[in-house]
């Protein structure tokens, strides 16, 4: 061991034991009126070693009260859902209330739902970096890392639906016994494909973003820093632990500029991939209803217009989740600012809007076209059987959004929230209403049903809201939710020029 | 990068430097507590001539590559050719299929290419992303859990808020005194040597 010892408030700060400073909030200095004036992206004249403080404190110091109440009853919706999915294979998917025509409803449902909501995170990562939108530092960790659990949720539901199980390896093109092949010119298959690359992708997008972020937590860890200081906070997971944990997950990082070149060009690259992917993923997701000539899925707006609502109903997420996190941890609001809250709501507006406008189009796609069927099962929407959820899915998608066209709602979080929360429901009802409107009107009257919902298919889904929601509290707990290094490189500090 | 940095068990170079205790000499690190001067003691050591050094940064510093003057990456080549080797396989691998189990899909001929692009292209992302990564770990010559700058407590804070420069050893420029002397010139704090594991 070197005899080299850092100076004792280094030393101090370094082992966590005098905590982030908290400061006084005076206002939020990011709303600034003139467009001139670029608005911070951290507040409170934060120094960079406090960035580490804070962002580190909440992967290593003990959570507020709050966590451990909402862990617990998330994670016992993680049970229902474990119960409901054996109860489903051991019994059969008739334990759903689509047993007649309507053989697609909530599972199929959950799935678009889910998926639209991982669309965010890569958006927010990739498009914002290519456009260089400085301001996604604040949110692209926990956007990606929603997008991983959202995906989690999402490939579930495809994969119990088929109802034997056991035999959903048939879709991979595993060389078999019996030389069968998956057939490779049907949607479905395109599916699994998507899915599973942007699964991969994203999954290796956030890992990458964490690596030099784990190369802090290492270091914070590390045990001569302790040895000179005696003690430290108490912690949950013992520091000798997380050294090696963190110090497995960075690689051996060492943040040498020779490798931050090849990393940020590797990210760099990750991001122009990401993108065509997340833009082709929800497409491919709309194949499997446009291809088919069921009225109401015929269309080809389709795959723009899923592309649009995925990514309305993921950035709605991330202000469904986000904005109750603002409050309860210490030090977020200075790194999620009332400027990136405001952005967030214009993107929903605008997202909002052209959902809005896909709608009108399909009516008017509908009447235009001609076709008899298809005008009647867009005149079904709107005053059929199911008249209630399409009215839903209008006034919290369309209507909703509109009250951001008031600066003062955009910059109110509260506001915000209620919106996401309705956007969110909204987005959910837009997918059974594409899919049980269509499916329970099809060409034959012999095949008229209504779908509704047994106990088991409300318990699955909010089952998997269960594990979507237990897997962030997991997120926000252990891992560093604000990329460390992105927003030290973003910060006034970080100018090379500035002090000549 | 050098390669023998993976190759950890074969013999080592023989040292140049010894300290006082005989301990072989990695290199000498020296501290700045901001980018801006991290960026520019780096055009000193770059205008110096020194090759085998590094800047040790919290963040990557904008820029930082001129004023070290080194060369842009071949990152995005190995990139594209592994997105076109995956994007190839997968279409060869359906058109194939396409042919060895065929299924006739609303009539279509059985080489009609249409409804391979979508894997083909999904599969050719994929691979891509791969080769970025793990290409971007091999031209870093990482993972390697092991360093001699880790034994050093200082080094600890470059993933905090402090930059720091280490000049190797085998740097054909390295000298004790005049690499001391330009890190004293440049505003370094801390100036010292790091052993060798």
């Amino acid at each position: 061991m070197s005899t080299l010892n850092p100076d004792q408030v280094t030393a101090q700060r370094l082992a966590g034991a005098l905590g982030a400073v908290q400061r006084e909030n005076v206002g939020d200095g990011s709303l600034i009126e003139d467009p001139s004036v670029r608005p911070p992206l951290v507040l409170n004249d934060r120094e960079i070693g406090e960035i580490t403080e804070i962002v580190c404190g909440y992967a290593e110091g003990r959570p507020g009260r709050w966590w451990l109440p909402i862990f617990l009853v998330t994670s016992t919706f993680v049970g229902i859902l474990l119960v409901m999915v054996s109860y489903l294979i051991i019994t059969g998917v008739g334990v759903w209330g689509l047993n007649n025509q309507v053989d697609w409803a909530w599972d199929i449902t959950n799935f678009v739902f889910w998926i639209g909501i991982g669309h965010a995170g890569t958006l927010i990562s990739a498009i914002l970096c290519l456009f260089k939108q400085k301001w996604r530092t604040a949110v692209n960790r926990s956007a990606e890392a929603m997008t991983i659990f959202a995906v989690i949720c999402a490939g579930m539901f495809p994969a119990i639906h088929v109802g034997r199980v056991w035999f959903i390896w048939f879709v991979f093109p595993i060389p078999n016994y019996n030389w069968i092949w998956p057939n490779f010119k049907s949607p479905l298959l395109w599916d699994v494909f998507a899915v599973s690359t942007y699964f991969t992708v994203s999954l290796l997008f956030w890992y990458m973003g964490m690596i030099p972020d784990f190369a802090t937590l290492r270091d914070r860890a590390d045990g001569r820093m302790r040895a000179a200081l005696g003690e430290g906070r108490k912690r949950l997971v013992p520091d000798v632990l997380r050294g090696y944990i963190f110090g497995f997950l960075s690689l051996g990082w060492r943040n040498s500029s020779r490798h931050w070149h090849r990393y940020e060009m590797a990210y760099l690259l990750l991001a122009g991939l990401a993108t065509p992917l997340v833009l082709s993923v929800h497409s491919i997701v709309s194949f499997d209803f446009a291809t088919a000539i069921l009225p109401g899925w015929h269309t080809t707006i389709f795959p723009p217009y899923f592309v649009a609502g995925a990514i309305f109903g993921g950035f709605a997420m991330v202000l469904f989740l986000l904005i109750p996190a603002r409050e309860v941890m210490p030090g977020f609001k200075d790194l999620l600012t009332l400027h990136h809250i405001e952005n967030m709501a214009k993107i929903l507006l605008v997202t909002g809007m052209m959902v809005g406008f896909a709608y009108s189009m399909e009516f008017f796609i509908a009447w235009y076209g001609g076709n008899e069927y298809e005008l009647y099962a867009f005149k079904n929407r709107a005053t059929g059987p199911y008249w209630w959820a399409y009215w839903t899915m209008i006034s919290c998608n369309v209507l909703s959004p509109q009250f951001f066209w008031f600066r003062r709602l955009r910059q109110n979080p509260l506001a915000v929230w209620l919106v996401a929360l309705a956007v969110t429901c909204g987005m959910w009802f837009e997918r059974f209403v594409i899919i049980v409107t269509s499916l329970h009107r099809a060409f034959l009257p012999g095949e008229w049903h209504m779908f509704f919902p047994t106990y088991v298919d409300i318990l699955t889904f909010c089952g998997s809201c269960g594990l979507f929601l237990t897997c962030f509290m997991l997120f926000l707990r252990f891992l560093p939710i604000f990329p460390m290094a992105e927003v030290k490189a973003v910060m006034p500090q970080a100018d090379t020029h500035a002090h000549h | 990068m050098p390669i023998a940095d993976y190759f950890p068990f074969l013999p080592p170079a023989p040292a140049r430097f010894r300290t006082e205790a005989g301990e072989p000499v990695y290199g000498m690190t020296g501290e700045y507590t901001t980018a801006a001067d991290a960026y520019h003691a780096a055009e000193h050591f770059r205008d110096d001539g020194y090759t085998r050094w590094d800047v040790y940064s919290p963040f990557p510093i904008h820029g930082i590559e001129d004023a070290m003057g080194h060369k842009r990456t071949h990152l995005p080549k190995l990139v594209a050719a592994g997105g076109f080797t995956g994007a190839a396989l997968a279409f060869w691998f359906q058109w194939w299929v396409g042919f060895d189990y065929p299924i006739v899909v609303q009539g279509k001929p059985l080489s009609s290419w249409e409804p391979y692009v979508m894997i083909t292209f999904e599969f050719g992302i994929l691979c891509a992303a791969f080769t970025s990564l793990l290409s971007m770990l091999a031209l870093n010559g990482l993972p390697r859990w092991h360093h001699p700058l880790f034994r050093k407590d200082r080094f600890l804070k470059c993933s905090d808020d402090r930059f720091m420069i280490c000049v190797e050893a085998a740097d054909a420029k390295f000298d004790p005194g005049r690499t001391r002397a330009l890190f004293e010139k440049t505003g370094a704090s801390h100036v010292s040597l790091v052993e060798d594991e």
